[in-house]
């Protein structure tokens, strides 16, 4: 067995990588916050895929996390960065509640078309009500915390940045303890096969519905995030290039490490924005190109490229055998 | 009784060159079970040739029925280069993959696509309006029709009809009907699987240009077309059942109906109520509707 982390260290990290925020410059500082919210839905992808489901329609909870958020602030004058949070995980986890049990039930490609369709539906009806400001959407104020408001942008920047890193942080600790439970040890199993996991007593419809229950309530708050970041909502949220995207970062990052996750969402937003500056119209061949390559030569996400060294032939084996199992 | 036929016309137009998409996605995930994300992006760079060979015939001063078919004729070659290329040089060194990773796989062949059209044709929109009158105005039960829009019913019901002579009374057709069924029983009886891949993914691209080479003369091509055509040919196969030729056909009929109907009755649900159809068929049959049953395996 591995030795881990003790929460208290990872804590630790959390709070180091928050005031690092301090040090860095602006335009790393407004990409960081869109890495961290960004791993934040990706991180619920990595739980739900640990069931061997792959969601191609996060967008869904992103989008009604944004909505629910944007919704509020404007009709109550609501503007408290934390509570934005919370309000759209919660929009996402009502959601996910009620879809979660109903697609429980399919897997593999299914599974991925489905959330699939869900999501264009809303699409679908997002762009059509003109009440939400149809295509183009509608803005919102400027997010405040605990009463204070940051007129300087650079301080509101940080702010932001602060509240994603703490938020996607205390996900990714909370992901890493469920992932070594006994809970995440039956999500593996009913990923591997799942009649022979409901065969050991394990409702595998229930493992499925609460990973889903957690991927939506990540996605709502990342869909909090995005929203305070632009201040600015549309449809975009909830098409499906956009919920390929969060499945991008998911596949780049494997699901050995949680902080894999981050790394993956960093480079990312880092290969996006050098190639927005040196090659602007080719941005979505380089990331093409990019993804293929991290499939064809990290096949288990950019996880392996320090898992597999820490933790000598043992896991490996492990985790091949795990692969094998998912791919029968 | 008129209002509704129009429905009826215009959902048939939608689903002739819809089916002709669908076809291609639901052959190649009977074949070889990928999911073809890039299947939209080769829709697109049908129409983009299309649109490319037409004004340079038009250039010429020849007349228009040369244009259809150089068009036709150009896309047929490039496409079917296009998918040997891709199958042989990429997609291969995927397979025995998951399932999910084979859809990413072609999720990245989507965005590289989308730049290389960007790259090639600009983002302004590109007309190649010129065959569109080819086959003159039609009048019926006292409406107007473009004939190019209904000579497309024709020409994909004569597609469809030989791709399912193609597969069920031809000895290839049977042998890729052997692959779509049992792969590894094809392999220990002598076919060649690499070569059936190679063909059904090539044949899939060419399906797909082909539809986005006769409708090019409809629309205006412009980027986001791929993406738009992709999520309409998911929503068809997966309503009549992924790998059923039948299925694509029914799909196709009930996506352009529901299209057609939206757009007359309720321009706000179009894309709403296409999606509603397939989470509904996916709920109570979630194999489609023509998907045979297979046993699960323990």
């Amino acid at each position: 067995m591995k030795k881990d982390l003790h929460p208290l260290v990872m804590i630790a990290l959390v709070a180091a990588a928050t005031l690092f925020g301090r040090a860095l410059p602006t335009w790393t500082l407004s990409l960081a916050t869109v890495a961290a919210s960004n791993a934040l839905i990706a991180l619920g992808i990595v739980v739900l895929a640990r069931t061997g489901n792959v969601s191609f329609g996060q967008g869904l909870f992103f989008a009604a996390g944004g909505y629910g958020v944007a919704l509020i602030a404007n009709a109550w004058g609501l503007t408290d960065a934390v509570t934005q949070v919370v309000i759209g995980a919660a929009c996402g986890g009502l959601l996910g509640l009620v879809i979660g049990p109903l697609i429980a039930r399919y897997s593999g490609i299914f599974f991925g078309m489905l959330t699939l369709a869900l999501s264009m539906v809303f699409y679908g009806a997002l762009v059509k009500s003109t009440m939400l400001g149809g295509s183009d959407g509608f803005n919102v104020g400027r997010p405040t915390l605990f009463g204070m408001s940051f007129t300087d942008p650079r301080e509101a920047d940080f702010m932001l940045y602060a509240v994603s890193v703490i938020v996607t942080g205390f996900a990714g600790i909370g992901a890493t303890i469920l992932f070594r439970s006994e809970f995440g040890l039956a999500s593996l199993a009913v990923r591997e096969n799942n009649l022979r996991a409901e065969y050991l007593g394990i409702s595998a419809n229930r493992v499925i519905s609460i990973n889903f229950l957690i991927a939506a309530i990540f996605a709502g708050a990342s869909g909090a995030f995005a929203l305070m970041a632009q201040r600015h909502i549309d449809p975009q949220f909830a098409y499906w290039t956009t919920s390929g995207e969060f499945v991008f970062i998911a596949v780049l990052a494997g699901n050995q490490s949680v902080a894999a996750v981050f790394v993956a969402s960093m480079a990312l937003e880092l290969v996006r924005s050098f190639s927005n500056l040196y090659l602007p119209n080719t941005w979505q061949l380089v990331l093409g190109v990019f993804l293929l390559g991290v499939i064809l030569f990290l096949p288990r996400g950019i996880g392996s490229l320090w898992i597999s060294k820490r933790h000598g032939r043992s896991t490996s084996k492990a985790a091949l055998a795990i692969e094998e199992g998912a791919a029968q | 009784m008129n209002f509704f036929l129009t429905i009826v016309l215009d959902g048939l137009i939608q689903a002739s060159w819809l089916f002709i998409v669908a076809l291609g996605l639901t052959l190649v995930f009977g074949v070889l079970k990928i999911l073809n994300i890039a299947h939209g992006s080769f829709y697109a760079l049908g129409a983009y040739i299309a649109a490319t060979a037409v004004t340079m015939v038009a250039a010429r001063g020849l007349p228009p029925a040369i244009g259809f078919v150089a068009m036709l004729l150009s896309v047929a070659l490039i496409a079917s280069a296009v998918g040997l290329l891709l199958e042989r040089g990429l997609l291969k060194m995927f397979y025995g993959r998951d399932e999910v990773v084979l859809l990413l796989v072609t999720y990245a062949v989507f965005l590289i696509l989308e730049d290389v059209t960007k790259l090639i044709w600009g983002v302004n929109p590109i007309y190649a309006t010129q065959p569109y009158e080819l086959f003159g105005n039609l009048e019926f039960a006292g409406l107007y029709y473009v004939g190019y829009d209904l000579v497309l019913i024709p020409i994909s019901a004569v597609i469809g009809f030989a791709i399912w002579f193609g597969l069920n009374r031809t000895v290839i057709g049977k042998i890729v009907l052997a692959v779509i069924h049992n792969e590894e029983m094809s392999v220990s009886m002598g076919v060649r699987v690499n070569r059936v891949y190679a063909i059904a993914f090539a044949f899939g691209v060419l399906l797909a240009a082909l539809a986005g080479a006769l409708t090019a003369p409809k629309i205006s091509m412009q980027p986001g077309l791929s993406s738009d055509v992709i999520i309409l040919s998911f929503a068809i196969v997966v309503i009549g059942g992924l790998g059923s030729i039948e299925g694509a056909a029914v799909g196709a009929i009930l996506v352009g109906l529901a299209r057609a109907a939206s757009v007359h009755l309720m321009p706000q649900a179009e894309l709403f109520v296409i999606y509603l159809i397939m989470a509904a068929v996916l709920m109570f049959r979630p194999e489609g509707l023509f998907k045979r049953e297979t046993a699960r395996r323990i």
